[in-house]
């Protein structure tokens, strides 16, 4: 698809508002339908079509592997270690409320926070996956080109 | 009234969907139209005022595992079959059909003794969901409840799940992300095999 003006001139402008969708989605999951679930997926959908209307290479080099394995470990750590910063304030494990001064404002706290953690987790994961297909269609094209030349 | 009109729109879209993807040969078809077919179940569950469920299955089933299943498609070449055509199955149909028409007459029969659809007095309606609806709000201060379970009365659920997600992205890449040692094999085989 690298030849594809129209393609291109579109998701360039387009990617940048499915970035800004997913931190509505992500930020806003407390008042309106969505969270740190649907905001990854979103957040990863906007850098696999940046990866199929570019090429895989380039979207590595804008999200490298190395540091989405950091990012989707990181989403993991963020949320236990939410437990276990309540378990540390005198709470129970994922007990908000003692995160901030009163109830709801530890409650609201909370949620964003592990919403976060869910949200970096998810768009990682979904990236490693979709770069794994990848990287491994390009070895099985590139192996099939050279069989086919030899 | 209206709503039964995009009720019955929709299932019968869906059903139409269902029989092509049934009859169809080509994958990449077959991709698509199941990508269409989630986009209608997200749909159907707008009209069931299931937001937050709609925008999963609308994202992800729609979305990223349509790309997913493509990318399988590609990587499953071979020259035999450039096109993705789905094999014709040496096996008569007549087993699995009546397996499938008998499991399916249960489940209608079954669908008699659930409660209707949006029922107060249903059984799930009555455990926890009161609490919740009645609670939420000066617990947590947070409006969708939805949001307010998943993340606070039932925070250790989604944890898990969290891990789950972590937990797939880890195994696809110890089953397809080390490519390394794999290529010289595959090159030494396909070059036997031209030789």
């Amino acid at each position: 698809m690298k030849h594809n003006l129209i393609l291109r001139v579109v998701s360039k402008f387009i990617i940048p508002l499915i970035f800004l969708f997913a931190l509505y989605v992500q930020f806003h999951g407390d008042f309106g339908p969505g969270g740190g679930f649907q905001a990854g997926v979103i957040f990863s959908a906007a850098i696999i079509l940046y990866a199929l209307v570019f090429g895989a290479d380039k979207a590595k080099r804008v999200i490298t592997p190395y540091v989405l394995r950091l990012l989707a470990s990181l989403g993991v750590l963020i949320y236990a270690g939410t437990g276990v910063a309540t378990i540390v304030l005198g709470g129970n494990f994922l007990e908000y409320g003692v995160l901030a001064s009163s109830q709801v404002a530890g409650q609201h706290l909370g949620i964003l926070v592990i919403e976060l953690g869910v949200g970096i987790t998810v768009m990682s994961v979904m990236l490693i996956i979709f770069f794994a297909f990848a990287e491994r269609g390009q070895a099985v094209l590139s192996t099939k080109a050279e069989s086919e030349r030899g | 009234m209206i709503d039964n009109i995009v009720d019955i729109t929709l299932l019968s879209f869906l059903v139409i969907l269902a029989l092509a993807i049934i009859r169809m040969r080509s994958l990449f078809a077959v991709v698509m139209l199941f990508s269409g077919f989630s986009f209608l179940s997200a749909g159907l569950f707008v009209v069931m005022d299931a937001a937050d469920v709609a925008f999963t299955e609308a994202a992800v089933g729609a979305g990223i595992s349509s790309v997913l299943m493509l990318a399988t498609l590609a990587l499953t070449y071979s020259s035999k079959n450039a096109d993705k055509e789905e094999k014709p199955t040496a096996h008569k149909p007549w087993l699995p059909l009546s397996v499938v028409v008998i499991t399916g007459a249960l489940l209608i029969y079954g669908t008699y003794d659930l409660p209707s659809f949006g029922d107060p007095d249903a059984p799930s309606q009555l455990h926890v969901a009161p609490y919740y609806l009645e609670n939420s709000m000066p617990d947590t201060g947070v409006p969708n409840v939805v949001t307010a379970v998943l993340a606070s009365y039932r925070g250790f659920d989604t944890l898990g799940e969290v891990t789950v997600i972590f937990t797939a992205g880890i195994a696809v890449l110890l089953l397809i992300g080390g490519r390394r040692r794999v290529k010289p094999n595959v090159k030494k085989n396909g070059g036997d095999r031209e030789a």
